[in-house]
């Protein structure tokens, strides 16, 4: 598991920095958030569900698309505006989509995703399956209405959901002190009768712990259940960049998370020759995705008009 | 209604089976939802109220007690997410009816309707579809007043992905929600609280009105008049007005809103070069302006016509009985910017009013 928990780790990373690295080559047409610093959050919660579970994230998913199983091919060519993306060009970045994986999509619009995961687990309950719906959002995403109706509706309906705040502290550049009268969002899923738990520190095996025992609950028909996941954005809200010098956060903030870093604490907990091993075959996988991306067609003039309805 | 008018809107439908079985529109909701949920086991309906005891004005009567809670249950008062959840389902496979008493709620919905319904087939490049029917009610009369009185549908003709219906009859409010109900995608259904009051033919059997096929509901070769929503019934009783000073007006129902029947409109202004569209809404980027512009696109440089749009008086809807009715179009305003339309000249003419073609008339509280 350790070796699993890793190589998605080190996947997300490694294929992110590949995009910061072409960004400035304007080879990629599509914005891009990076989850460069959270991927543990998505690995940690990805690598206790099954195949047949689903999860549905945010504008910033290139870590749950991966982490849940989606092609990383089809993921870069998405980014490259190409025929071969994972919505044929029509959706990007912040629109990722693999059903087949069960990552059943992504919304540029915050908190708009949660409710759709309770319309899919709440479909789930009544079809009498024992798969479960995995809703990541962020702490802004905790500030919109839908939020709160979302998990009414779905302590209401026992339904077979997690919601996974991922908290990295801003919501663009606005600290979360700054927006939250009570900057306690556990205790507001708790006053919808929803068990909730702050998971510090980004610790994707305690993550990983945590969501198996969970999940079987959750299967057991006990209910939604909530994490929030403290975490922290390492990068630009948009962008490849660093973002320091906007003088919204400070480097010594990012200090200890950077410290902390699961990719780094994971790869040292394997044998150097294993880990040297992932290591390579992650960044042939990655080149080859790039080189894909890149040498994939555009899609045809005809694609404009269809799937409208 | 008086008879006639339930004649001149009964016998026309273009794909109707002949039948004697009268249903009311409320009926004929109801009848439509029960055959598609013992059709289909992933049909469910819900929202604010539809299990109560008045049953969303009878349309969801005796569904909870056929299907059960799990496919028949009220819902918080939480239209967004509840949107949202609707949208989940049928992304899961389900066939979600998400009903709302009065169109204003679709507004705290908005965004789960134009940023992931309307987009989802399209921006996931075709991976999901949403089978979503949004049932809402457009009130009027009786101090329904700001916020309960709105025809809001252009806003979601403007967006491309949903699908519009707005059904006159309850022959086409059966045929349209078994429609919208089979359809992979989006659709508005668009009610009327004054037609849920409308008697008509009703197959037993179930049946689809088409999307995209309007209907000549009376046949003229003087003015056309298409009549939206409740403005359909108006502009039949304006029809009764115009004949007695010899106008003979055709009247076209569109049904389907969008995807729009420019065609049989088309070929009708082709027939009597006026077009009177009388919308159930405001006139100002509303589906009055959207099918002239249509038409004119479609006509210029071969055929001139005039035209005009009517709808609801530019201000919010008051509640006051004596200006509520200078707000709404009725047959008598209508026949009157009709005669107008004809003669080429404001000839000051209203008719007098016959008082049995006002016999309908609605007492609260709704």
């Amino acid at each position: 598991m350790l070796e699993r928990l890793y190589r998605s780790l080190y996947r997300i990373r490694r294929l992110e920095e590949a995009f910061a690295r072409v960004y400035p080559t304007d080879k990629i047409k599509s914005p891009i958030h990076l989850s460069i610093g959270q991927e543990a959050v998505s690995v940690g919660v990805c690598a206790a569900l099954r195949l047949d579970d689903v999860v549905f994230g945010t504008y910033r998913g290139h870590a749950l698309y991966l982490a849940k199983g989606g092609d990383m091919k089809a993921m870069a060519a998405e980014l490259y505006g190409k025929a071969t993306g994972c919505t044929r060009g029509k959706g990007g970045s912040m629109h990722l989509i693999s059903t087949e994986v069960g990552m059943m999509g992504a919304s540029a619009v915050v908190g708009t995703t949660i409710a759709n995961a309770v319309g899919y687990a709440y479909a789930l309950q009544y079809q009498g399956r024992d798969a479960l719906v995995a809703s990541f959002f962020g702490d802004g995403g905790s500030e919109e209405g839908v939020f709160a109706e979302s998990l009414n509706f779905a302590a209401l309906k026992c339904l077979p959901i997690l919601f996974i705040c991922e908290n990295n502290g801003y919501a663009i550049h606005t600290s979360q002190e700054r927006r939250q009268g009570r900057p306690d969002i556990c205790a507001r899923a708790r006053a919808y009768g929803i068990p909730a738990e702050r998971i510090e520190h980004n610790d994707v095996l305690y993550l990983f712990e945590r969501t198996r025992t969970v999940a079987a609950k959750i299967r057991a028909g006990g209910g939604p259940h909530f994490f929030e996941v403290m975490t922290y954005r390492w990068r630009e809200h948009v962008g490849p960049n660093n973002d320091f010098h906007l003088g919204y956060r400070t480097e010594d903030e990012a200090t200890p998370w950077i410290e902390a870093d699961q990719v780094t604490r994971l790869g040292a907990m394997l044998l150097p020759e294993r880990r040297e091993q992932i290591q390579e075959e992650v960044e042939a996988e990655v080149e080859a995705a790039l080189v894909f991306a890149e040498e994939s067609p555009e899609p045809e003039p005809a694609e404009l008009y269809t799937d409208v309805l | 209604m008086p008879p006639s008018v339930i004649r001149a809107s009964a016998k026309r439908p273009t794909r109707a089976t002949p039948s004697e079985r009268t249903l009311s529109y409320v009926d004929a909701i109801r009848e439509a939802t029960d055959q598609e949920m013992a059709r289909d086991p992933s049909v469910l309906v819900f929202g604010l109220d539809v299990d109560d005891p008045k049953a969303i004005q009878g349309t969801t009567r005796g569904l909870l007690e056929k299907y059960g809670p799990s496919r028949v249950f009220g819902t918080p008062l939480s239209e967004d997410a509840m949107t949202g959840t609707a949208i989940g389902m049928a992304l899961a496979g389900l066939r979600p009816i998400h009903v709302h008493i009065r169109m204003d709620f679709l507004m705290l919905a908005m965004n789960q309707l134009i940023n992931v319904a309307a987009k989802s087939r399209y921006m996931y490049g075709g991976k999901v579809s949403i089978p979503l029917v949004v049932r809402s009610m457009i009130g009027k009369s009786w101090g329904q007043g700001a916020q309960h009185s709105q025809g809001l549908y252009s806003f979601f003709m403007h967006v491309p992905g949903l699908q519009v219906v707005a059904p006159t009859t309850p022959y086409d409010a059966k045929g349209c929600l078994i429609a919208a109900i089979r359809d992979d995608n989006p659709v508005l259904y668009v009610e009327h609280r004054i037609l849920h009051f409308q008697n008509g033919p009703v197959p037993a059997h179930t049946y689809t009105v088409t999307p995209g096929r309007a209907r000549i509901t009376a046949v003229g070769q003087d003015v056309t008049l298409v009549g939206i929503s409740q403005m359909q019934s108006e502009c039949l009783k304006a029809r009764l007005y115009l004949e007695e000073i010899g106008i003979q007006a055709e009247v076209i129902d569109p049904i389907w809103l969008s995807p729009l029947d420019i065609d049989t409109i088309v070929r009708s202004v082709e027939k009597t070069g006026r077009l009177l569209v009388v919308d159930n809404g405001w006139v100002c980027c509303g589906a009055a302006a959207e099918i002239i512009a249509q038409v004119a696109e479609r006509l210029q440089g071969h055929c001139s016509f005039r035209m005009r749009r009517m709808g609801f008086a530019p201000v919010t809807c008051p509640t006051a009985p004596s200006l509520e009715r200078l707000y709404y179009p009725d047959s008598r305003t209508i026949a009157a910017a009709a005669r107008d339309l004809v003669e080429g000249t404001k000839t000051g003419w209203m008719p007098r009013e016959r008082s049995e073609l006002n016999s309908f008339i609605f007492k609260g509280p709704f």
